[in-house]
């Protein structure tokens, strides 16, 4: 059972409290009209599956209910960070984050 | 003199307190301090089983977790019934009873055995792959024969008289393992003043101490165990486990210990105490002191009762006064089970002879035997047993190890009991628990824990560390270095003396050479609990299994509850030298918790019976209950379902409640649905992103009805949401989806839209819903509100704020019936008295409460979907003849808008909801009942949608249903037919899905 720092409660609290919410750092596109099917596609069903870090988004369910990204290495299942939405990651993840070309995106996630 | 085997003196069992139990039937005694094996040995007891495969008879080999053979059914009565238990490892307790897990007629005489016999030869690995392969669809039925011929105990028909429990804590410093360099770490951990938890899962602390020949100080071992434990009693901050497995190493150094609390104590746990107790448990830092297994050397017909562990027989005989057997040979590779030879002399039974693998032994143990005139048979090992039932005797021939060949004809020696060590393996189970691979020592023939990102240390056997003074102080160390890391002071302290013993080195030997190929010599064991060979391994290899975890699927090494303890690096030598090449070439295969069984109690702990799941009660429960309301389980809540009255059935209350609320007027308990209080200066904003439809012109003192989408375009939630102030709304959801639509809100307003100002509050249960229904609500709802009710004053869809039955209420004036109706929302404290008052004013009108299958046969008859039901995550607005809900020029891009304009989701033939009226109307179409448009064409038929809704009894007269048809909403008037189980065929014409007052007219007067 994963040790999770939630930077708004800031405090190691149990995996229990907390569910996983998918892979960080998704934008919904900011006209999503401008996009065709298969980038809405990939938007919507194509995440990544690497052997390493990983940033993922988390809630504190069980406590403060606020939505927070963590580094995890998928390998060792280490949490090297746990940041607010809107901070970007000190651990960088190989791969890069996905980019959509024709349409800007949010920048607060 | 029952205890035949009972040595007259000695062990660390109190001879003036003696145990009856019974095993297969059979009464015995032991003593206050007995294992049950050590009491079965004791009596002489050799077969406690047959083996899972060739049926053969099995005796006891080890003395603690490893053992593989002695795993019996414990329980005096059905309801405490315990399978799998290791002997090794149950106290004796008087009135224990319990029995071999198969074997039939009885472990003494089994007919499977016969056909082990004859089938060894025609069972090799893969046998029943091979065998029943043909035909295919017949694997099910011969796979239920094949387990019950398996057989590993049972579990109990009756429920579990016992409670069982969690405890969480976190401690800075876990010490696993409570032998001598457990002990030691656990000492300069409590000393520094950490918070220290040791657990151990033997019935007392000490490990290998407690039957040690060695002197600690010039003192017995055991007194400094017991010095040890007394000083860490005295630290406050230390706690101690005893009968303590730490079964699971989990991420982030969580680690569950099972502690068994009372199952030395008797049969049933004695009055207000709890069985057993899973600790879960958050270390800082984890000290594993694991220590070692000993392993059997591999010859054959090592699995006749009377072949043992060296390690095991020193146990017995030492720890619990025990002899299991008269006449020793002992056949070893290493020193260090020298001291079986010494512990069997001292005790005064006959030691046969010794046979040492190694060419020219000479340690200090080793000539102690010398000295005492025992016969040393060198370069020499057990070859094979002999025996049926008993070891009878043993063939010990001169081997030339790295030729892998035998080079003497070797003697047959008399003798009762073969002690073999095949050196030590390291306990690396819970360090390997989360991926981490073992590393191969060749100076210690083991596996050693890997490094790893835990936050852990490994000392003593564990770490290869086997020699007693050198084990205290890694141990010590480790200590020391587990608390100064979790930031704790180091101490310092005096390890007791322990006399230095040269020992020489092992020599690596595995499985022993037979003069006969492995595949013609008599059975070499490599993991008696699942009946794996060396003929098995070399076959295995030889049919291409070459990886390591392919051979242990093939072969079944190690499996299940064995989890490798003896077995595994036996039958990786054997696999790797078969294949050619290094054990540590070869690897391990992967360690999964649990360490050993873990019963279903201390898994569920409290979790059972009613506390399994929360279970939510409407404020207005009781009064339910009083009324004789049979329930029905929405999520979690308990829900009215209907309200028999004198012996009605559900299809009577429910054609009686639909009629009450078409004539006069119903109650419905309406309180589970999801209520979220929205409010922020861009909670209208954040309604028009989050709904399909438009909140901008939505006034206060309105309600809407509106649909959520996901974003692929999906309806996923839907329901009624007023406006209360400019900036305060509050929203429905159905009963099933409030929290996940509260996290849905929330992860758009966090993560994609945090500049939208607006917050959410759950306040499902701060609200009772009281919903009236009927023509006559408005004149029964009047009698308790100073609300005006006028039709003009108050119309659909709008809501009011004021008492009713004297109580401050919301109330809503909206409909799920198609009736006239009122939705009074009260704090949920007062709903009873508010309850109370508007049935007092509800006789005249013959007020009837009803249930959820009344809900929703009536909205069913208007048409009204039901998320979850009439919907599947596959179906937009559109698709649900909805699309009146959907805002097509809706400023922003709300969620779902572009999704269910995909190419897929436009086209056309689409499943669409419709109305389906079965043309005979007394039947009834089946929901999920799937459509087909041509009943007469050929299997698999083409099918074309199902039926979603489906209600016989109503207030329509006939059986109606709403289904999903392809294209369906161009069929109107068409025909569809739905070919049922038993070959009949119900037919339907497809119509609109309002079917009760189609225009609207009854909510509206």
């Amino acid at each position: 059972m994963l040790h999770i720092f939630c930077p708004h409660c800031g405090e190691l609290r149990s995996e229990e409290e907390f569910h996983a919410a998918g892979q960080a750092h998704i934008p919904r596109p900011l006209d999503p009209s401008a996009c065709t099917d298969e980038q809405w596609g990939d938007y919507l069903f194509f995440r990544d599956n690497p052997r390493g870090l990983h940033h993922e988004l988390w809630i504190h369910a069980a406590g403060c209910r606020q939505y927070f990204n963590a580094t995890r290495d998928t390998v060792t299942y280490e949490i090297l960070e746990t940041y607010p939405i809107g901070a970007r990651p000190q651990a960088r993840a190989q791969e890069n984050v996905p980019q959509l070309a024709v349409t800007g995106q949010g920048e607060k996630v | 003199m029952s205890q035949r085997y009972r040595l007259p003196n000695g062990g660390r069992i109190d001879r003036s307190q003696v145990l009856d139990f019974t095993f297969n039937g059979q009464r015995y005694q032991g003593y206050q301090g007995d294992t049950l094996a050590a009491a079965l040995l004791a009596n002489g007891v050799d077969i406690v089983g047959r083996s899972f495969k060739y049926s053969r008879p099995r005796g006891i080999i080890a003395a603690g977790s490893e053992e593989p053979n002695a795993i019996l059914q414990i329980g005096a009565s059905e309801a405490t019934q315990v399978p799998n238990v290791r002997a090794t490892q149950q106290a004796l307790y008087a009135g224990l009873v319990a029995t071999s897990t198969n074997g039939w007629p009885s472990v003494n005489t089994d007919v499977m055995g016969i056909l082990g016999k004859v089938g060894g030869k025609l069972m090799p690995p893969g046998f029943y792959y091979k065998t029943f392969m043909y035909p295919q669809s017949f694997w099910m039925t011969y796979e239920k024969y094949i387990r019950k011929a398996a057989g590993l105990g049972r579990s109990p028909l009756e429920n579990d008289p016992d409670s069982y429990d969690y405890m969480n804590h976190h401690c800075d410093v876990l010490v696993v393992g409570a032998g001598p360099a457990g002990l030691a770490a656990a000492l300069a951990a409590g000393r520094s003043g950490a918070r220290v938890i040791l657990a151990d899962e033997q019935e007392e602390f000490g490990g290998s101490l407690l039957d040690t020949r060695e002197t600690l100080d010039g003192q017995p071992a055991a007194e400094w165990v017991a010095k040890v434990i007394d000083e860490l009693q005295g630290m406050p901050e230390v706690t101690l486990l005893a009968r303590a497995t730490v079964n699971g190493y989990h991420d982030h150094n969580f680690l569950t210990i099972h502690q068994r609390l009372t199952d030395h104590l008797g049969d049933r746990a004695p009055i207000g105490q709890v069985r057993q107790r899973m600790h879960r448990v958050r270390a800082g830092r984890v000290v594993l002191a694991t220590g070692a297994h000993e392993r059997p050397l591999v010859y054959g017909n090592n699995d006749v009762p009377g072949n043992m562990l060296a390690g095991a027989v020193s146990t017995y005989v030492r720890r619990y006064g025990v002899a299991p057997g008269r006449k020793l040979v002992l056949s070893t590779n290493n020193d260090h089970a020298y001291r079986v030879a010494l512990d069997w002399h001292d005790a005064g039974l006959k030691v046969v002879a010794v046979a040492d693998a190694r060419h020219n032994p000479r340690g200090s143990l080793v000539e102690e035997a010398r000295a005492k005139g025992i016969r040393i048979l060198t370069s020499s090992a057990v070859i094979e047993a002999r025996g049926s039932k008993h070891v009878t005797a043993a063939r010990v021939a001169a081997i030339d190890v790295a030729a892998h060949q035998v080079t003497s004809p070797g003697e047959w020696l008399d003798c009762d009991l073969v002690a073999t060590s095949g050196g030590y393996s390291p306990v690396v189970h819970l360090a390997s628990h989360l991926g981490g691979k073992p590393l191969w020592r060749d100076d210690i023939l083991g596996f050693v824990p890997g490094d790893a990102p835990q936050k852990r240390v490994c000392v003593g056997g564990v770490n290869g560390v086997f020699a007693l003074g050198d084990a205290l102080a890694d141990g010590f160390e480790g200590g020391v270095r587990a608390a100064t890391e979790a930031g704790f002071k180091a101490v310092e302290g005096v390890l007791p003396k322990v006399l230095v013993r040269p020992e020489e080195p092992t020599v690596a030997l595995f499985q022993v050479p037979h003069d006969r190929n492995t595949a013609r010599a008599p059975k070499q064991f490599v993991d008696q609990q699942n009946d794996v060979t060396a003929a098995a391994i070399e076959l295995a290899t030889r049919e291409g299994f070459e990886s390591v975890e392919h051979v242990k699927r093939y072969t079944a090494l190690g499996f299940g509850t064995d989890q490798g303890k003896l077995g595994n690096i036996n039958g990786l030598a054997i696999a790797a030298r078969s294949l050619g090449i290094g054990i540590a070439q070869m690897g391990t295969t992967m360690f999964r918790p649990n360490y050993t069984p873990v019963t279903f109690g201390a898994v569920a702990g409290r979790h059972c019976g009613h506390l399994f799941e929360p279970v939510r009660f409407t404020a207005l429960h009781a009064w339910h209950v009083k009324n004789g309301a049979e329930f029905e389980d929405v999520g979690q809540w308990k829900r009215p379902w209907y309200f028999p009255r004198g012996g009605e059935d559900l299809q009577a209350a429910v054609a009686r409640e639909c009629k009450a609320v078409r004539d006069s007027v119903g109650l419905l308990d309406a309180s589970t649905l999801g209520k979220i209080d929205i409010q922020g200066p861009d909670a209208r904003e954040f309604l028009n992103r989050i709904y399909t439809n438009a909140w901008t012109k939505l006034d206060v003192g309105k309600a809407r009805y509106g649909l959520m989408c996901k974003e692929d375009g999906m309806v996923f939630d839907d329901g009624v949401t007023a406006c209360l102030g400019d900036n305060h709304f509050l929203m429905t959801t159905t009963t099933g989806g409030a929290a996940r639509v509260l996290q849905w809100l929330e992860i758009y307003q966090q993560t994609e839209w945090p500049e939208l100002k607006v917050y959410f509050t759950s306040v499902t249960d701060h609200w009772a819903t009281l919903t009236l229904s009927g023509p006559n609500s408005r004149k029964l709802l009047a009698e308790v509100t100073d609300i005006d009710l006028d039709r003009d004053a108050f119309p659909f869809m709008s809501w009011k704020e004021g008492l009713v039955g004297g109580v401050p209420a919301r109330v809503f004036r909206i409909s799920f019936t198609g009736e006239l109706s009122y939705e009074v929302n009260v704090q949920a404290n007062y709903a009873m008295g508010v309850l109370e008052q508007i049935v007092a004013a509800g006789k005249p009108y013959n007020l009837t409460p009803y249930g959820t299958e009344t809900m929703h046969v009536l909205r069913a008859e208007k048409g009204f979907i039901i998320v979850g039901q009439d919907t599947d995550g596959s179906m937009t607005p559109d698709d649900l003849n909805m699309g009146w809900c959907v805002g097509r020029t809706k400023p922003f891009s709300w969620i779902g808008w572009r999704g269910m304009n995909r190419e897929d989701c436009v086209r056309e033939n689409r499943k669409q909801l419709v109305g389906l009226k079965p043309v005979d109307p007394s039947q009834w179409l089946p929901e999920g009942a799937q459509l087909v448009l041509d009943p007469k064409q050929p299997i698999p038929m083409d099918m074309v949608g199902h039926v979603t809704s489906s209600y016989a009894s109503n207030s329509l007269g006939y059986s109606f249903a709403m289904g999903v048809v392809k294209g369906g909403l161009k069929r109107m008037g068409e025909r569809v037919f739905s070919p049922q189980a038993d070959g009949s065929v119900i037919e339907a014409e497809i119509c609109a899905s309002v079917f009760f007052d189609p225009k609207g007219e009854r909510q509206n007067i």
